[in-house]
């Protein structure tokens, strides 16, 4: 048993170091900018002293891995600065209320989809080459192709024309459970719509994989219910794909949310990122990206270390 | 009621599309001859479909001026006119022909993508088969580089890079390129692994072989079939992640003619009811699912040949 | 062997046909073939790779893998008709009348189970017996397996237990409901032949004592000449003909079965000793090697002499395959060195000089995967003298149209062949061209005949035999088949765990006293003859008492 701590424990660390590399890709991004930070923002008409007062008010003015860990050491603490447009509000204030809103639409789309896909996709993997499989097959496939505000004008012309759905999604902090879950259908439904085709044809073809192991011929071989075949022997030894596929999904989610919040003008991250990037507001930007890479990594890393832990061969030393 | 609707216009859309196909694939039959012949009889409709439709797209870019009724940024008229003679689908919301706009999107966003693609290939794959044919601490320093810059979400990265950068279609390209490379160094790396453990890759490195022949002679004609497949896959990736780049306002910029863009400008009509932004978008669905189609087929073919 | 003439029939298999799907097509596997099994009666089916008895053997359970499907015939188990029944019944059938034993035991376990629960499933699930019965039982079998410590071994998971002991036990499982028949798939093929000897006693012994029927197939004469009452020879999904093992031993009638019984006829003769004072031209000085922490060969000496045969010898693990990675440069030795006419070779080949590279050529096991599938043979053969000899044009062509004459494959019709137009035992000509070619004065050969079919791999040796009279070759022969080492070595060097064991002159070799170790290898080499097995058990039961 003590090896399987120590590889989780090596998981765990590389996983940190991961994140502290991002978070400086993701600072030092800003540094590579051509000319200089202000001279970005205020534009070239600028006077000189304007710009040393702007420098020294954002800390341009220190040296750049002083900048990194207090800007580092602020973040970790929920500081993220304050944003550059207008009336310079603090950074997480915008973010507060967003954050939730799009982990909010995340879950939802997560809710549906994850059980949906893996049913579906286990049910295209026992009727392999049946009409079912070749129709979902085809559905999926042409459903990741499908861009997502494609998918999501189509929800809108079909479903909010006719008034049965808000084609807006507004979110205010006295929006109940029950109203939230009736404005956000939309967006959630094109998100679930996205992600299950992947799931679907991900899972699909990690079960076609495990089904094709001798020891499933094996079972089969001891006259063993199709069921059970399923469940004592497949089951246990699919964990492990299944878990990495769902990850890998949730994940995508974390994008595929940017866009859609977009086209429904919910009041998300993604929403929040997209403006910013047109306004250059570079803090709210690397904010909004440090918190989209955390979750990510973080996601891949559960991952990792439930399948991990799923694995009998590791569980069961010699 | 309108459920139905919906379902009866699926099933239409479905046939013909299959029926399109099916006459595509018994014209390329009856005039193709040879291996390419022997391929299209086990080809599935839904591939030969995919093949048609990419096929048209490649004529519509290439002979987009003579297609295109108007030119492709000249104002000819009122905003969002409605779909009537000369305008088939109307104009969009500065007054430009829509159909024009249209054509002309094939060309260019269907170009970029397709540069930003093979820009993305030739940098990852190189990568991908120097770290595999060399090893040691060349692979190691690759590989975890890329497994750092794969741990950020590809379009928050590329909205970050785009936010410093700024929007023009050669920094997009780059930038693009750069992020879906590493995708590519990763297929490339395992598929040339494969190969590199096989005999007769040993049997050349004792014989003294150069890195450069091991790699062009020995490994690439082995590794070509899954990394054409994969191009496939990736151009779709590539493809949509600019059309949405653009969609959100930090792609391809106007006035040049974008499919993406040309959602976004038109997108007031959708709650009007009108279809007209549906078409740019569909345009996009369209070429990913025929290339997603024809990719399927070939990765079906190539694990079916290894059994 | 048994008396089996008043026996019932058990199965009956009447013109049966199987057809397997690529590409859209189907194309038959098995073309009308006939079987009758009486019960308590063991039928050897064997036949080379591609013949169709894996096939053949799983249709005896009703059962066919995916992508095949029987087109027509019989099977009648007992009275059941198995072409008609339904599913359930088939199922009902399988692992409690008939059982299956398949070749990797590793792979056929469920790496996520313990042994005795999977031993016991089928006996619960099939109302056989109850759970604690049934673990009750699996400990009974498994020492009749003489499985080590019984009572402890079904509590632990597959990868926890070895490949021989994991076989007996995928055996005592098939045993578990105490079927009619069970259908064994080349249950030995993957263990070496020290442990092959144990499980094909176990499971001899426990075929005898229960009075099942069984189907025993492989591709081993001499193994299913200890297993089976009868034997049937299969050849590209036909029959080529069925008699009682030693009928068919003593008299086979049917040209093909004459070949495979044939004992290799190619031996060669004893050469005169090598004179003293001739340097070698490889020469393994004290070399001590492995991977990470591991020393996989420890303090190896062995001299390779010009135009002599060194067959180095071993089962897996033996290091035989690493000492040849030494010697071509692939990984170099933590102690000792390789010297080459005298001269210390650099320890890494990418130090070594192209002329010493030249010197050194290697023949390889699976030829398949030693020659690039995307080249033509011209590039295949002449890629070497053109970077040895700088051959160029004409005089290039005429080089390789040489070396194909030379391994008797017509110039004009090979020339331009990629090697997926080639059958194995041309393929692995090609691998000697290619050896050939770089005009070498040393060859290793990778067990280059194990995964031939033996007529194929005895036109290999003949070939090797000759080359190495015309070109003065040294060959160093890596293999774990003693036929081998009869047919072509002057030299033997057995090799246990990283160590030589034992080395010295072919003939000295083959006469007593051995080593402890090449006794045992030396004897666990199955015979034909059938009491092989028997008499070798009991020699030993008198030596161990």
């Amino acid at each position: 048993m003590g090896l399987i701590w120590t590889m989780i424990a090596k998981r765990l660390g590389l996983g940190l170091l991961t994140l502290f590399v991002i978070s400086v890709i993701i600072f030092s991004a800003t540094e590579l900018l051509p000319g200089d930070f202000a001279k970005a923002i205020l534009g070239q008409s600028a006077t000189e002293e304007t710009l040393a007062a702007f420098r020294k008010e954002i800390g341009l003015d220190l040296p750049a891995y002083q900048r990194y860990f207090n800007w580092l050491g602020g973040a970790i603490q929920g500081d993220f600065g304050t944003s550059l447009s207008g009336n310079k509000r603090p950074v997480a204030d915008l973010i507060a209320t967003r954050l939730g809103n799009t982990l909010f639409l995340a879950l939802y789309a997560a809710a549906i989809a994850v059980p949906l896909s893996l049913v579906l996709g286990i049910l295209a993997a026992l009727y392999r080459n049946s009409i079912f499989d070749r129709a979902a097959n085809a559905a999926a496939l042409t459903s990741i192709s499908f861009p997502e505000f494609f998918v999501a004008y189509i929800l809108i012309f079909v479903l909010a024309q006719s008034g049965l759905f808000p084609s807006m999604t507004r979110m205010d902090a006295d929006t109940t459970l029950g109203e939230g879950l009736y404005r956000a259908f939309l967006p959630a439904l094109t998100l679930t719509l996205v992600v299950t085709a992947h799931m679907m044809r991900m899972t699909r073809a990690a079960i076609i994989n495990l089904l094709a192991s001798p020891y499933i011929e094996m079972a089969r071989l001891k006259g063993i219910n199709p069921m059970r075949v399923i469940l004592k022997h497949a089951l246990p030894n699919a964990l492990a794909p299944i878990i990495t596929v769902i990850a890998l999904n949730l994940a995508y989610l974390i994008t595929g949310v940017v866009v859609v919040e977009v086209v429904f003008v919910y009041p998300g991250l993604g929403q929040l990122m997209v403006d910013s990037v047109a306004k250059r507001d570079f803090p709210v930007v690397q904010a909004v990206a440090l918190i989209f890479a955390a979750a990510y990594v973080l996601l891949n890393l559960t991952a990792d270390v439930l399948s991990t832990l799923s694995n009998p061969r590791l569980i069961h030393r010699k | 009621m309108s459920l139905l609707i919906t379902l009866f216009w699926i099933a239409v859309v479905v046939a013909g599309a299959l029926a399109l196909g099916w006459v595509f694939r018994t014209a390329v039959i009856a005039l193709s001859r040879g291996n390419l012949r022997k391929a299209m009889r086990t080809a599935p409709l839904t591939a030969a479909f995919g093949m048609f439709i990419i096929l048209l797209y490649i004529l519509v870019a290439v002979f987009a001026p003579v297609i295109a009724p108007f030119a492709e940024r000249e104002v000819v008229g009122g905003q969002f006119l409605p779909w009537e003679a000369p305008h088939i689908f109307g104009t969009d919301n500065l007054g430009r022909d829509m159909f024009t706009r249209l054509v002309y999107g094939a060309r260019n966003t269907v170009g970029i993508a397709f540069m930003t693609t093979a820009l993305a290939f030739f940098i990852g794959s190189i990568l991908g088969l120097l770290a595999a044919t060399v090893g040691g601490w060349l692979d190691q320093i690759l590989s975890r580089v890329v497994d750092i810059l794969m741990a950020i979400p590809s379009l928050i990265f590329s909205l970050l890079l785009l936010t410093i950068f700024g929007t023009s279609v050669i920094t997009l390209i780059l930038v693009i390129a750069v992020i879906d490379s590493t995708r590519v160094f990763r297929l490339a790396r395992s598929v040339a692994q494969n190969i590199v453990v096989m005999d007769y890759i040993e049997a050349a490195k004792l014989r003294g072989e150069g890195l450069w022949r091991l790699i062009t002679r020995e490994i690439l004609p082995n590794a070509m079939a899954p990394l054409v497949a994969e191009f496939g896959l990736r151009f779709c990736f590539v493809f949509l992640a600019i059309s949405a780049l653009s969609f959100l306002g930090v792609g391809i910029q106007p006035p040049t003619a974008d499919w993406g863009s040309m959602v976004r400008e038109n997108a007031a009509l959708i709650t009007f009811g009108d279809v007209t932004p549906l078409l740019p978008a569909g345009a996009i669905a369209l070429l990913t699912v025929a290339v997603n189609f024809v990719v399927d087929w070939m990765l079906h073919r190539a694990s079916g040949l290894k059994e | 062997m048994k008396d089996m003439k008043e026996k019932p029939v058990l199965l009956t298999m009447r013109n049966i046909q199987i057809e397997g799907r690529s590409d859209e097509t189907w194309s038959p596997i098995i073309k009308g073939v006939d079987l009758t099994l009486n019960k308590g009666e063991v039928l050897g089916l064997i036949g080379e790779s591609g013949a169709g008895k894996s096939t053949l053997g799983l249709a005896a359970m009703g059962f066919t893998r995916d992508g095949c499907r029987i087109s027509g015939g019989t099977i009648d188990f007992d009275g059941i008709d198995l072409m008609k029944a339904s599913e359930a019944t088939k199922r009902g059938l399988r692992g409690k009348r008939i059982a299956y034993v398949a070749q990797s035991a590793a792979a056929s376990f469920n790496p996520a189970h313990k042994l005795i629960d999977q031993y016991s499933e089928a006996p619960v699930q099939h109302g056989v017996m109850g759970r604690g019965e049934a673990e009750h039982d699996a400990v009974e079998l498994y020492r009749r397996m003489q499985l080590p410590d019984p009572d402890e071994i079904g509590f632990r998971y597959p990868h926890q237990v070895s490949g021989g002991q994991l076989q007996r036990a995928m055996t005592a499982m098939a045993m578990a409901c105490r079927p009619d028949l069970i259908i064994f798939d080349e249950p030995t093929t993957a263990l070496d032949v020290t442990t092959q000897i144990e499980v094909l006693s176990a499971i001899r012994d426990i075929v005898a004592q229960f009075d099942t029927a069984a189907i025993y197939i492989t591709h081993d004469l001499a193994v299913v000449a200890q297993m089976a009452d009868k034997i049937k020879v299969l050849l590209r999904g036909d029959e080529v003909e069925e008699a009682d093992t030693r009928t068919m031993l003593a008299s086979p009638k049917e040209a093909y079965t004459k070949t495979l019984w044939a004992v290799r006829s190619h031996a060669r003769a004893t050469q005169p000793p090598v004179e003293k004072g001739t340097v070698p031209v490889v020469s393994v000085k004290g070399v001590t090697a492995g991977y990470g922490q591991v020393d996989i060969l420890k303090n190896i000496n062995f001299d390779i002499h010009k135009r002599r045969t060194v067959a180095v010898v071993g089962e897996s693990g033996s290091g035989k395959s690493t000492a040849a990675r030494v010697i071509t440069g692939l990984l170099p030795p933590r102690q000792g060195q390789v010297l080459f006419n005298g001269q210390a070779l650099p320890a890494d080949y990418r130090q070594r000089t192209r002329e010493q590279l030249r010197q050194a050529q290697m023949i390889y096991q699976m030829a398949d995967t030693a020659l690039n599938p995307k080249l033509r043979l011209r590039e295949l053969i002449g890629r070497p003298a053109q970077m040895y000899l700088g051959l160029q044009g004409k005089a290039l062509t005429e080089r390789i149209r040489d070396l194909l004459n030379l391994i008797e494959l017509e110039p004009d019709k090979f020339i331009d062949r990629l090697p997926s137009e080639l059958s194995g035992g041309q393929k692995q000509r090609v691998g000697i061209a290619r050896a050939l070619a770089a005009e070498p004065q040393f060859i290793i050969c990778d067990e280059v005949t194990s995964a031939l079919d033996q007529l194929v791999a005895e036109g290999i040796l003949k070939l090797l035999d000759r080359l190495q009279t015309e070109f003065d070759l040294a060959y160093m022969f890596i293999t774990h088949d003693l036929a081998t080492v009869r047919a072509i070595a002057d030299e033997v060097v057995v090799m246990q765990r990283g160590r030589v064991v034992e080395q010295g002159p072919k003939d000295e070799m083959f006469q007593p006293p051995h080593d402890p170790y090449t006794e045992l290898l030396l004897s666990s080499v199955p015979e034909m003859d059938p009491d092989w097995l028997t008499k070798l058990l009991k020699e030993r039961a008198e030596k161990a008492s």
